[in-house]
């Protein structure tokens, strides 16, 4: 079995963010972390490995030499088998074409099971696993808080609105990791040294055969939600419902 | 001209509000760029669900019922409401943001060749989608340069719409999931059991965090019943065990905007505020007066939230007699 699993990089989430000057991305010296969720997602797949033998992990990540350390040090460093970059300008893809360079790389590699985080904690779409899935024409199991495989299918358990849903798809398939699927180890230091020497495959866009590589979503502009003032601290609990009824007329 | 049509949100046969947040923001949209939106209704046995559309001024009502769409697999979905807006000339499909409108519609996006945009809460003069970004500390304004548009829209930033009378006809639409189903089965659904409003649709919000450990449920319904609220959690909360994954609010979990919020033992993560901070009026209880959840708080009182909180609930109690 072969699965392929995310390794994208984001913004440190507790940064203070400056807006480039042409309005479109943010600037300065921004701390990255990997994706939380391909933090998920790269532990599943591990675990995925460790109870089926004979399976090959590979990571793979968009960007540039940056991004590369986020592979090597967030999925090789933590036991992924090898690794995978594809050097594009990371600002200037959407959520359509991040999915058709990974449906390329699908393509070379025909993985059973691709594995991505449910969202990037920067961009906030939510969109890419769905869209690969529906681009390879595969069945999907998003936000994955439990997954089994066994058999050439996969047991997943989702976290949705009311409950958790659970769905079988037949591999190959497309699961996207939400936060509660596991707990992320950390990377050894015989991991860190080892990472060094995995393989390391480089991509060019133009190696996917990929029909185009127009972008079908552009952001226009940034901008700085208008903030919430801090309000009164109030002395006691009488107060507070006094206040909530009086002054805010809220009960 | 554009013609929207409107992936309808319902439960076991019921419409849930947030179609009606999606419908505003699709009124909007048409009366931004002229044009009519129509409802899909797809499901199994959610005729009623069609019926209860007809006074919102919608061109007409697609009635998609067949088993194969009984649960919202989101493969089969995608293919039944592309299908229709192929065979309706629809230029731009809308859903809610929830997590089946998160699962189905951007493989609808596929396979209309379209751009989409992700939990808009509005539309700009310029005409450009505005969404939240890096958990809501900055705005996008993004356009699609695609003929054919989808979008998710966040419910909480759009008032839902009101009923305008009238008859729209409702119409059915044959399905073919067909091979979209055959690789995928559903298996099971754990539903949370409440008899509170619906989180994303309560007027009053009762949210606690891993402090309250494992008295959650103890601190925070009694307040809940007084207030006819429902209940929410910090994420710490539900990774701790002692708050169900359904209660999440923030930047991965439910994004919520109630008349009345409260943060009860909740730090105040940027996670968390990406969920909450345009609620009306927050109020913040916890012992540690440095927390950040003070610092969006309309009334912040510094206290031990299992003395301050049953005492709350007692004071409003008496005043509602």
């Amino acid at each position: 079995m072969k699965i392929l699993v995310s390794a994208k990089r984001v913004s440190d989430p507790n940064a203070k963010l400056a807006i480039a000057k042409d309005g479109k991305w943010i600037e300065g010296d921004v701390e990255y972390i990997l994706n939380p969720f391909c933090e998920n997602a790269i532990e599943c797949a591990l675990q995925i490995a460790e109870a089926n033998d004979g399976t090959e992990t590979v990571a793979i990540g968009i960007g540039d030499d940056e991004t590369a350390r986020f592979i090597r040090q967030g999925a090789l460093a933590r036991g992924i088998d090898r690794g995978i970059l594809v050097s594009a300008d990371e600002e200037a893809i959407d959520s359509d074409l991040i999915a058709r360079i990974y449906m390329g790389v699908v393509h070379r590699e025909n993985p059973d099971i691709v594995l991505l985080g449910k969202q990037a904690i920067d961009g906030d779409s939510n969109q890419v696993g769905q869209l690969l899935a529906e681009y390879l024409g595969w069945p999907q199991a998003t936000f994955a808080s439990k997954v089994e495989v066994s058999g050439g299918k996969a047991i997943v358990t989702r976290e949705v609105d009311g409950g958790l849903e659970t769905l079988e798809v037949t591999l190959p398939a497309v699961i996207t990791a939400d936060l509660r699927l596991n707990e992320p180890r950390f990377a050894s230091l015989a991991g860190i040294m080892k990472a060094k020497k995995k393989p390391f495959d480089e991509l060019e866009i133009d190696d996917l055969d990929l029909e185009d590589t127009d972008t079908k979503v552009q952001v226009v502009g940034l901008s700085t939600p208008s903030g919430r003032k801090a309000g009164v601290i109030v002395k006691d609990v009488e107060e507070l419902v006094q206040k909530l009824r009086s002054e805010a007329r809220a009960i | 001209m554009s013609k929207v049509l409107i992936l309808a949100e319902h439960d076991k046969g019921a419409l849930k509000k947030v179609t009606l947040n999606t419908l505003a923001f699709a009124r909007q949209y048409v009366a931004k760029f002229g044009g009519s939106y129509d409802f899909a209704v797809l499901g199994h046995n959610v005729a009623g669900v069609a019926e209860a559309l007809r006074s919102y001024g919608a061109g007409v009502v697609h009635l998609v019922d067949h088993a194969d769409l009984a649960h919202p697999i989101a493969s089969a979905w995608a293919k039944v409401l592309a299908d229709l807006a192929k065979s309706i000339g629809a230029d731009i499909v809308v859903g809610p943001a929830s997590t089946t409108g998160k699962d189905v519609l951007p493989r609808v996006a596929v396979r209309l060749g379209a751009g989409m945009a992700s939990e808009i809460v509005s539309l700009t003069d310029g005409g450009a989608f505005r969404r939240p970004m890096w958990a809501g500390n900055l705005m996008g304004d993004v356009k699609i340069t695609t003929a054919n548009k989808v979008i998710s829209v966040r419910a909480s930033a759009f008032d839902a719409a009101e009923a305008t009378g009238g008859q729209s006809p409702v119409t059915a639409f044959a399905s073919d999931a067909g091979l979209a189903t055959a690789r995928v089965k559903f298996v099971s659904f754990d539903g949370v059991q409440s008899t509170r409003p619906d989180l994303t649709e309560a007027a009053v919000v009762v949210a606690g965090g891993r402090g309250l450990k494992d008295k959650f449920g103890a601190v925070t319904e009694p307040l809940a019943d007084v207030l006819g609220a429902a209940i929410g959690a910090s994420r710490a909360a539900v990774d701790d065990g002692f708050a169900p994954n359904d209660y999440q609010i923030g930047q991965t979990g439910k994004v919520v905007a109630p008349q009345l919020y409260f943060a009860i033992a909740i730090s105040g993560a940027v996670q968390h505020l990406a969920g909450m901070k345009n609620s009306k009026v927050i109020v913040a209880i916890n012992k540690n007066p440095d927390e950040p959840i003070f610092k969006v708080a309309d009334y912040g009182l510094v206290a031990d939230a299992f003395v301050a909180v049953p005492e709350l609930t007692a004071q409003i109690k008496t005043l509602r007699g």
